[in-house]
Formats: structure tokens, sequence, C-alpha cells
């Protein structure tokens, strides 16, 4: 069994994970407000996120140790090269978290206006950050034979902004499809308008995407030398278009499950074409790092190996239990119990 | 300042910083789930109160434990990407199974715990915080073998140019990981019982619900005095081992220049600034030193002088540090034992001295947590993995100064802001009392 490619598809789940749960809460964080009028509307789509937000940025944690520990090098290159942009992503994670977490700490419209606001901006700047660092991993680094030779102004280059509006996008349509289910009444209704307009921009987005990725990056020859692979980006053209007629039936719930599988496909879609390089080098493929020059040895991978089987599928059931008990949006009775809202 | 000197700083000022709130959170969530598993037992009420109050004051530190702990997963990648490479076959597995065994299960309760009053039984929901605060802990053990691995390296052979993992057991068995996660969490218990018996007493001054807060401050004070014993036992073992492994830092602990066998403790010494020697040396307790550090009256200690000024921590942070956390140790037990004897006594009452002493003695164990992690990390140096890798090589190459400066001076605003708000959010929930 060859570890190294092992662990990029573990490596890529964790990601895709991370992409597909936190995606609704920073959509909801940035663009919740639309669906919401009046500080207690605001109030409930907000405290959809409550029970959930934590547990799912812990995949972006776990994602960060696995990079750690089964490619090294990875790690190392991503968070010290791109350095400012990983800065940002930081300030945003931080500033996000605790404006979940304070805004209903005290009782005052401002207060809750002032986190309500922190929270847009920081999950807006994490969403579309994290975007802008994908798109830079799709489109190659300035790698080159003494390690990176890029700036931080390179990184905000036209087909890293387009991928960074893309995710920001999807997460928009993903966290009002969220908010469609998890509220009622007119909170619900409005967002479930919002996804459906939201739709239109996400697929335009989408097709630029797919031509400039196909023009401009290296990420199509994997999927023109295996024709399987191609399965891939087809499902997610079908959850994509699913989550629409889902939505027009009137099952919000079912539409989000569609942009839930849409958002795993597409992240899936390119890591399969970012294989075997985890992170590439437009200058030449040879100093990219990939999983024949940067993973752990096969001892560290087999241990890894055995420790996420075990210790990830309890953390997903713990998740998928939380999820559940949790199915029924909370009342205002359980609100005010919390203590929190 | 350079980009090592810039990077050490942020690393230490992040790593403080967050661990203003980590210890707190180690020892209040068992008190919490404590007071509420009575609760589910009895139906009383007032357990109920108590555990709520409580766990209110829990989660308002423990956001800002959670988000300030990205920063520390991010920034080894960022400012200390040499060393990251070539340790992270043997020390990113330990991180990588934190967050999967330990993390998921805290972030994933703590939210059945704030917002599951009404849908799980009492039990259940008492459950959800025993979870939280065993992953709290657990969070630690991972860490701390990490930790351990930088301060006595174990279970690896070094090879392609990187020390590579080959015995995950040594790893996880190094006894200086477990002293480290013994001697962590047990200070961040006695951080919690002087939390609980501080705020209590704040109560009890002004006669605020005198009945519930005699409770928590009993609980605090028997769990403060518990667990300051036990941190002073496991720092005498901590002690051993570092005179055992690393003498240099146990020479810089002491501030010991010259080796010699039936060392005698010194209790008044004042380093040298400049140079090297004490400049005062006075009171000597025969034997003591030895005795301390192997356990034997005749062991010899090693002296400073023994190392290479290169291979030498800082000697006045170390030393200093040192002599605080044991001198403020030493207090907490006599202060918690104080605390169970008038709570035993229900005398609490009459000495308001006693518990305004209390109120302004919480800060107390936070001091003594920041003085060890200087001693055990600054006694460290000049090493990142002990006797393997400088810290100066460890640094990454590609950042400059000025982008250090930039999220140095970031982080300080951001990190002060948000701490002053969490302060102040935590004194207004404690001051409010417990629900009617």
């Amino acid at each position: 069994m060859d570890y190294a490619k092992l662990w990029f598809v573990l490596w890529a789940v964790l990601w895709t994970g991370y992409f597909a749960l936190d995606g609704f809460d920073l959509g909801v964080g940035f663009s919740g407000w639309l669906a919401a009028d009046g500080e207690e509307e605001r109030g409930n789509v907000f405290s959809s996120l409550g029970p959930f937000w934590d547990g799912n940025e812990v995949w972006l944690i776990t994602a960060g140790g696995a990079t750690f520990a089964a490619f090294p090098p990875v790690y190392a290159g991503l968070f010290s090269w791109l350095y400012p942009a990983l800065l940002l992503i930081l300030f945003s994670l931080i500033a996000r978290g605790v404006s979940l977490e304070f805004r209903g700490k005290v009782q005052s419209s401002s207060w809750k206006s002032f986190w309500e606001r922190t929270a847009a901006v920081s999950s807006f700047s994490a969403a579309l950050l994290l975007g802008v660092a994908f798109g830079n991993l799709f489109r190659g680094l300035e790698i080159g034979a003494g390690g990176y030779t890029g700036t931080f102004l390179g990184l905000l280059n036209p087909y890293a902004l387009l991928t960074g509006l893309l995710f920001c996008a999807f997460f928009f349509f993903h966290g009002q499809l969220w908010l469609s289910f998890k509220t009622s009444g007119p909170v619900a209704l409005k967002a479930a308008r919002l996804a459906g307009g939201a739709w239109y921009a996400l697929l335009l987005l989408f097709a630029a995407f797919a031509v400039y990725s196909y023009s401009a990056t290296g990420l199509s020859g994997n999927f023109l030398e295996r024709r399987s692979l191609l399965a891939l980006p087809a499902l997610l053209a079908a959850a994509l278009v699913s989550a629409k007629v889902l939505l027009a039936r009137g099952s919000g719930r079912g539409a989000f499950f569609a942009s839930f599988a849409a958002i795993a496909l597409f992240s899936l879609t390119g890591f399969a074409g970012l294989y075997p390089a985890l992170l590439p080098s437009r200058l030449d493929p040879a100093f990219g790092l990939t999983v024949y020059n940067s993973s752990s040895s096969v001892y560290t991978l087999r241990l890894m190996t055995a420790a996420t089987l075990v210790l990830l599928p309890v953390a997903v059931g713990c998740q998928v239990w939380v999820y559940r008990l949790f199915r029924t949006p909370l009342t205002a009775g359980e609100l005010k119990r919390s203590g929190m809202y | 300042m350079d980009t090592l000197a810039l990077s050490r700083l942020q690393f230490a000022v992040t790593a403080m910083f967050h661990f203003l709130f980590v210890p707190l959170t180690l020892g209040l969530g068992w008190l919490t789930a404590w007071f509420e598993t009575r609760y589910a037992r009895s139906g009383d009420e007032n357990y109920l109160r108590l555990a709520r109050f409580w766990g209110k004051l829990f989660l308002i530190n423990f956001a800002l434990g959670v988000v300030t702990g990205i920063t520390m997963e991010f920034q080894l990648g960022m400012d200390w990407a040499e060393y990251s490479r070539y340790v992270g076959d043997i020390f990113g597995a330990p991180l990588a199974i934190e967050a999967m065994a330990a993390f998921f299960l805290e972030s994933t309760f703590i939210g059945v715990w704030v917002f599951g009053w009404e849908r799980l039984s009492r039990k259940a929901h008492a459950a959800s915080m025993w979870i939280v605060a065993f992953a709290t802990n657990m969070s630690a053990l991972w860490i701390l073998l990490a930790n351990g691995w930088m301060q006595h390296p174990v279970g690896y052979v070094l090879r392609n140019g990187r020390a590579e993992m080959v015995d995950f057991k040594a790893l996880l068995l190094n006894p200086y990981g477990w002293l480290e996660f013994f001697h962590t969490v047990f200070s961040g218990w006695v951080v919690a019982g002087f939390f609980v018996m501080g705020v209590s007493a704040w109560h009890l001054l002004r006669k605020n619900q005198e009945e519930l807060f005699k409770k928590s401050f009993g609980a605090g004070a028997v769990f403060a005095l518990a667990s300051s014993l036990l941190v002073a036992g496991v720092g005498d073992m901590s002690a051993v081992n570092a005179a055992k492994n690393q003498p240099a830092k146990f020479a810089a602990m002491e501030s010991v220049w010259e080796t010699r066998t039936a060392a005698p403790y010194t209790l008044l010494v004042v380093p040298r600034l400049n140079g090297e020697g004490n400049a005062v040396e006075a009171l000597k307790v025969p034997y003591a030193l030895s005795l301390m550090a192997f356990h034997d009256p005749h062991a010899e200690v090693k002296g400073l002088k023994d190392f290479l000024p290169q291979d030498r921590p800082p000697v006045l942070p170390v030393f200093l540090g040192f002599r605080t956390m044991v001198a403020l140790g030493a207090l907490f037990i006599l202060l918690s034992a104080l605390g169970v004897f008038l709570w035993r006594k229900d005398l609490l009452g009459k000495y308001p001295l006693f518990l305004k002493a209390m109120l302004f003695a919480i800060p107390l164990p936070y001091i003594a947590i920041q003085f060890g992690w200087l001693v055990t990390e600054m006694g460290r140096q000049p090493w990142a993995v002990y006797g393997l890798m400088r810290t100066a090589e460890g640094v990454s190459k590609t950042l400059a100064p000025a982008q250090v400066w930039l999220s140095l001076g970031g982080f300080t605003l951001l990190y002060s802001a948000l701490g002053a708000v969490d302060f102040w959010l935590l004194a207004k929930y404690a001051r409010k009392g417990m629900e009617a």
C-alpha cells in the first residue's frame, strides 16, 4: 500500500469536510443579515449556528495538523510562503469566532450590531482568502529551486481572485440554504429566495472558473488522462442542478444536502486535478511539492492512518449525533435558557 | 530586531496569551461537571444554579482559548518553517492526533452543553460537561507530549535530512511529556480553584446568595488544596527530571555556576547581570541542592561553567521565574488549606480580610503558570529541540523582519482588545451572581 497516496486522499477529505461544513457558517456569517429584519431575526440567524460552528471549525485544525504530520514540507511551505495571507485568514477566523460567542452576551443593540458587523466582515474575508489561497494552489506557486520566489501581491492574481469569489458565492448559497430550513417564518422564506437568486451568480462564476482553469492551469491534465475522474465534475454539475430543483420544490433541507455534496465534489475535483502535487510550482513542475517528495516516513504515515481510522469515525459519529439532536431549530425558550442569545 | 528575535517574541506573546485562558478551562470544567452531577443525582436546584453560573464563566473563558489556539497551530508553519520541515515527521503526529482525539470532542460537546438543556436528560446533559472537561485535559496531554519531545527527544532517528519517527511508544511514554502534563493540568486546576474561591469570596463579602457561594467556595478550596499539593509533588519530580536530562536548564534555575558534589542550596542568590557567577550568595543549606536535584545528598550538580556560553540558557529570567513559581506554589498550599479550614468550621464570614485576600489571590496562580512556562521554554534555550536543533536553525528563511513586525503588531492589538473585552465579560457575569 502506498501510504503517501492514501494520505493525499485523506488530506483532500479533511479539507473537503472543512469547506462543506464551515462553509455554511461562513456564508451565514457574512450574508445571513440579508435574510433578517431587525435584531430578533438576526438573533435567529446567528443562533442557528450556535451548536455547530465550533465543531465544524475543528476540521480546519485537523486538516492543518494532518498536513503537518503527513506532509511537513507542505505545511512549512504553505504557511510560511503565504505568510500574509495565512495571517489574515487567522485574524479573520479569530474575529469570526469571538463575534459568534460574544454577540449575545450583552443585551444592547449597539453591542450586538458591532459583533454582527464583525462577524460579517471576518466571515467574508476568511471565505475570500481561503478561496484565494486554494486558487493559487490550483494555479501553481512561484516555487524555484531555492523555495518560494513570489510576493503577496502576486497572490492576488485574477485567477485566484476569481476562485475567492467562487468560494464566497458557494458559501453564500450554502449559508442561505442552511437558514431556509434551520429558521422559520420570514427569515426562512427570504433565505430561500436569496439562495435561488444566488444560484445563478454561482453558476456564472462556476462556468468562468471552469474555462479559466482549463486555459490557465494544469488542473485538467489528470481528467484528460484518466477519463473516469470526470465523474467528479459531472456529479458536481448534477448536485448543483438538483440543489436548484429541490429548492424550487420547497425542500430547503434537500437543497442544502445537494449544495453540501456540490461543495464536497468541487473540492475533490480540485484536489484530483492537483494530484500528485500538493503545492505545485508554476516555474517548473520539478520544484513542486508532491506526494513523492514531501511525505513523512512510512512509519509515521502508517501510525497516522491507524489513528485516523480509529479516531475520525468517532469524531464524525459525535458530530452526526449532534446534528440530529439539534435537528429542529432552537426554540425561543431554549435560546433564553442557553443564556447566550 | 531580526526575524529570529521577532519570531521568538511573537511566539512568546501568543503562547502566553493563549495560556491565560487554557488553565482555567482545564479546571473549571471538572468543577462545573461535578456541580451538575450533584444536581442530576439529587434534583437539588441549588446545584443546578451553581453549575449554570460557573459553566457560563467557563464558556466566556473557553471562547478565547479556542480562537487563540488556532494561532499556535498556524504559527509553527508560518514562523518556524525550518523547524517544521526538520521535525514534522515525529512532532506533527501528536498535534494531528490532538485535533482528532480531543479537540473534536470538546468543540462538539460544548455546544451540546450550552444548547441541550431541554433536549437531554439531566444525567446526559451533565455527561456532556464531563466529556468537555475530559477532552480539554486530553488536549493538554497530546500538546504536552509534543512539547515533551522538544524537551527530551526520543523515538527518532536522523535520516533523509530530518528527524524521523521510529518508535511512537517512546514518544507516548516519554516521562518528560507526562511530567509536564501532570504539572500543567494540576496547575490549571489550582487556577480554577482560586478563581472559584476568589469570585465566591467577592459575593460572600457582599452577603450575596451566601449559602450558594459558601458551597462553591468550599468546592474550590478543596479542589485547590488537593491540586496545589499535587502540583508541588509533580514539580519536585520535574526538577529531578530536569537535573538529569537538562542539566543546563537546572543550573540556570538555581543559578549554579560551579560543578560540585554534595551541593548546598543557597537561599539568597543574586546572579551577575553581566558575566559569569553570582554577585551575592548567602545562607547555604548544606547538601540540600544535591538532595533536591537527585534525592541524594552527595550527588554531583553540574554548574553553568561546564557549558559553553553559547549552550547556556538566559540565567536571570529562568532563575527568577523558578524562584517566583516555587514561592507562589507554597503560598497556594497555605491559602487553600486555610480556605478549607475556615470553610469547614463555617468561619468564612468572620474573616472578611481573608475573603478580600482570596479575591486578590485570583491572579497569583496565573502568574505562577506564566513563570513556569518561562522556565520551561527559556530554560530549553538555545535549543528548539534539546541537544538536537537550535532555535536559530528553526526559523523560516523566507520571512522578512517587516512581515513579522506587522504580524506581531497585529496580534498585540487584536489580542489586547479581545483580552480586555473577555475580562470585562468575565467580571460582568461573575458579579451578576447566580440565577434566582
